[in-house]
């Protein structure tokens, strides 16, 4: 479990948070991600979750969407998204998470999926479809490789469940702020009742994701979660900036630096 | 002590499993209306007053049961391919007679008076052909419900008259742009629409496919075809069916007609899958035939895929076939060996669509054509004492322009 637990650890030790950045693996390129990782990481970001594009995304959002459709349409493959992080990793601090469905996983099989993951230096996963009842051998044979596997939990999560959840994850846990698919939201979310209850029956560390757009929205919820997750206005910034011809790597690092802001002074590396 | 399998009849399991498939493979969020949608169909199922609601309706509105038909010229056809001009007796259950023109409203009444009993006042359903989109705008109007269809933009051009009649029925008719802008694309959608919609919203899916329990709820409220047809049988030859041959796109005719002889041997059971225009992956739509074990749409099945497990593209003239995956009970019925399943071309069908209607009068839907297809085949094969039944899903009212066009570029 290594880095992910590791970082978590060290975050808690120094009563600091995590802001966990997700991208989409090829958007706006393979080549550019190595770039992007350092970016992010040198901005502020902790562990980065790293999108396997699929061809039918059903907890996405359009943007989310949108992106892993271009994708595959320019032909990124899994093996490439390998490659590309195996020769990024030893360059990088931050913890990879990969958040792959388990259309893909199934179809590359679980034991060679995980495997080359290992070997390419991925810390974790989140398997989006795979709740409690379907996720028991993915987390033990990601654990058998020292790799964590962070579940969900959802508003319409009931209590007995959220218990059941958290003792299956490892690394940590993935709390959904809303209802719904990912995309860019104005509301703040409130997370605290939700996050007091889940403190009540695990340990291991709350990261909190879906719809969480700015570093207002980071604030929020890193008051009561230990990590931020933000993934559609990251990505809906990224494909514009591509769009328009813009330095994709320097506007990924300034965005995140500028969620970053939400996070407690003494979180940010420097 | 052994321990013996149970019947093909007594699955899924608890957990929705049909053997090494099904399962629900889905977001968290969606977990708890999945429960909820379970513990309602329980307690529905042990419910006379359910049943007695479901009955009547199906009678009074739907006009069920539907005639198991002998088709006498559609028989001397067939007889007249072979040698021995004899062919198995061909029989058409006529499930194209039931209000809406298909088999699908069986399932879209069923859901809809769960949706009811969970207390929630939307439904919103996916739809191909647009069959499944009519039937369950019928059913929300016809029990005061809001209703939301998602139709694929290519599938909303080739059945404009089913767009049409679903706004005329009061759904909100919304159209899909992304992906392959079909069936597929379309339950994408209506999960997404679930998954921000679960608290006051029951997804309607359309077929035996989608995360347990989908698959087994279909199944049971379309199983009245097979009852049915066994009762006719019966009645009309004294016998059980030699043969039974159904389409398979999702599977929820065939799923329907085929589930109360699963248990009987003797009977053999046929699913016929659209072979489209050729035998390259992005050609046809027959994962059980082409297609390998896999995930989509919240359960394991065959699935046509790439080495990647991206869903690939499919191909059907028919636009309810038109869909890369197939519910987990006939991927369970083809590796039990229980079910063969064969595939019939776009141009098959367009044959056995032409040759329907001059042969009984009657235009079956493209979908159904795919069934008359390989059945008058299988039928040429077999002795004259014999019956087969085919299940006849829907009419064709809705594939006469799409039909015309294609067999005009095909002449």
């Amino acid at each position: 479990m290594g880095r992910i637990v590791d970082i978590f650890d060290a975050k808690r030790a120094a009563g600091e948070k995590a802001l966990m950045p997700f991208l989409c693996a090829g958007r706006p390129s393979l080549e550019a991600l190595p770039d992007l990782l350092a970016g992010v990481e040198n901005a502020g970001a902790s562990i980065v979750e790293l999108g396997f594009p699929f061809s039918d995304p059903i907890a996405d959002g359009p943007v989310i969407a949108a992106a892993m459709h271009r994708a595959l349409e320019a032909g990124v493959t899994v093996d490439a998204i390998f490659d590309t992080v195996e020769k990024a990793r030893p360059t990088l601090k931050l913890g990879l998470v990969a958040m792959v469905t388990v259309s893909i996983v199934t179809r590359w099989g679980t034991e060679r999926f995980l495997d080359r993951a290992a070997e390419a230096g991925f810390d974790g996963f989140i398997f989006p479809d795979a709740p409690l009842e379907e996720a028991e051998s993915l987390v033990g044979a990601a654990g058998e490789r020292g790799l964590t596997a962070s579940l969900l939990i959802s508003p319409t999560t009931t209590d007995d469940r959220m218990a059941r959840i958290a003792a299956l994850s490892t690394g940590f846990v993935y709390l959904l702020a809303r209802i719904g698919i990912t995309g860019e939201r104005s509301e703040t979310p409130d997370i605290g009742a939700r996050v007091a209850a889940l403190r009540r029956i695990t340990d291991l560390p709350i990261a909190c994701g879906f719809g969480i757009s700015t570093s207002e929205h980071v604030r929020a919820v890193v008051e009561h979660a230990d990590a931020a997750i933000v993934g559609s206005s990251l990505v809906h910034l990224l494909e514009k900036a591509s769009d328009t011809g813009a330095d994709v790597i320097a506007q990924g690092a300034r965005f995140a630096k500028e969620l970053a802001v939400g996070l407690p002074i003494s979180s940010l590396n420097r | 002590m052994t321990t013996a399998t149970p019947p093909l009849s007594e699955l899924p399991t608890p957990r929705g499993r049909f053997g090494a498939f099904g399962g629900a493979y889905v977001p968290e969020t969606l977990v708890a209306a999945l429960n909820q949608l379970e513990r309602a169909y329980a307690d529905a199922r042990a419910d006379t007053a359910f049943q007695t609601e479901l009955d009547g309706l199906l009678h009074n509105y739907v006009g069920r049961p539907t005639p198991l038909q002998f088709a006498p010229r559609l028989t001397e056809h067939a007889a007249s391919k072979t040698t021995s001009a004899a062919a198995a007796r061909i029989w058409l259950k006529r499930e194209d007679l039931n209000h809406t023109g298909a088999h699908k409203i069986n399932n879209t009444i069923g859901q809809a008076l769960l949706t009811q009993r969970m207390g929630k006042k939307r439904i919103i359903a996916e739809t191909g052909a647009g069959q499944h989109g009519v039937a369950s705008a019928t059913a929300a109007a016809k029990l005061g419900l809001d209703c939301v269809v998602y139709m694929g933009a290519e599938d909303a051009r080739r059945q404009r008259i089913n767009v049409v009649r679903m706004q005329m029925l009061g759904a909100e008719v919304r159209t899909v742009n992304s992906g392959s802008r079909t069936l597929k694309d379309a339950t994408n959608e209506a999960m997404r629409d679930w998954m921000g919609s679960v608290e006051n919203t029951h997804y309607v899916l359309g077929s035996v496919v989608g995360p347990h329990p989908f698959p087994m709820i279909v199944r049971d409220f379309q199983a009245v075809i097979g009852r049915e047809t066994r009762a006719q049988c019966a009645q009309q030859f004294s016998a059980l069916p030699d043969a039974i041959v159904a389409c398979v796109g999702g599977g929820s005719n065939a799923a329907g007609i085929f589930f109360d002889f699963v248990d009987d041997a003797a009977v053999e059971l046929i699913g016929v899958e659209a072979g489209g225009a050729g035998l390259l992956l992005g050609q046809h739509a027959a994962p059980l035939s082409h297609g390998a074990p896999g995930v989509l749409h919240g359960s394991m099945s065959y699935v046509l895929q790439s080495d990647d497990g991206q869903t690939a593209d499919v191909h059907s003239c028919s636009a309810g076939l038109d869909y890369p995956g197939v519910g987990p009970e006939h991927s369970c019925w083809k590796d039990a060996g229980r079910v063969r399943y064969t595939t019939a071309s776009d141009a098959e069908a367009l044959d056995a669509f032409t040759l329907l209607a001059r042969t009984e009068g009657i235009i079956p839907a493209l979908e159904s054509a795919h069934a008359v297809a390989r059945a008058i085949d299988i039928a040429a094969t077999m002795p004259a004492e014999k019956n087969l039944v085919v299940n006849l899903s829907g009419r064709g009212d809705k594939d006469v322009d799409e039909a015309a066009r294609l067999l005009s570029e095909h002449r």
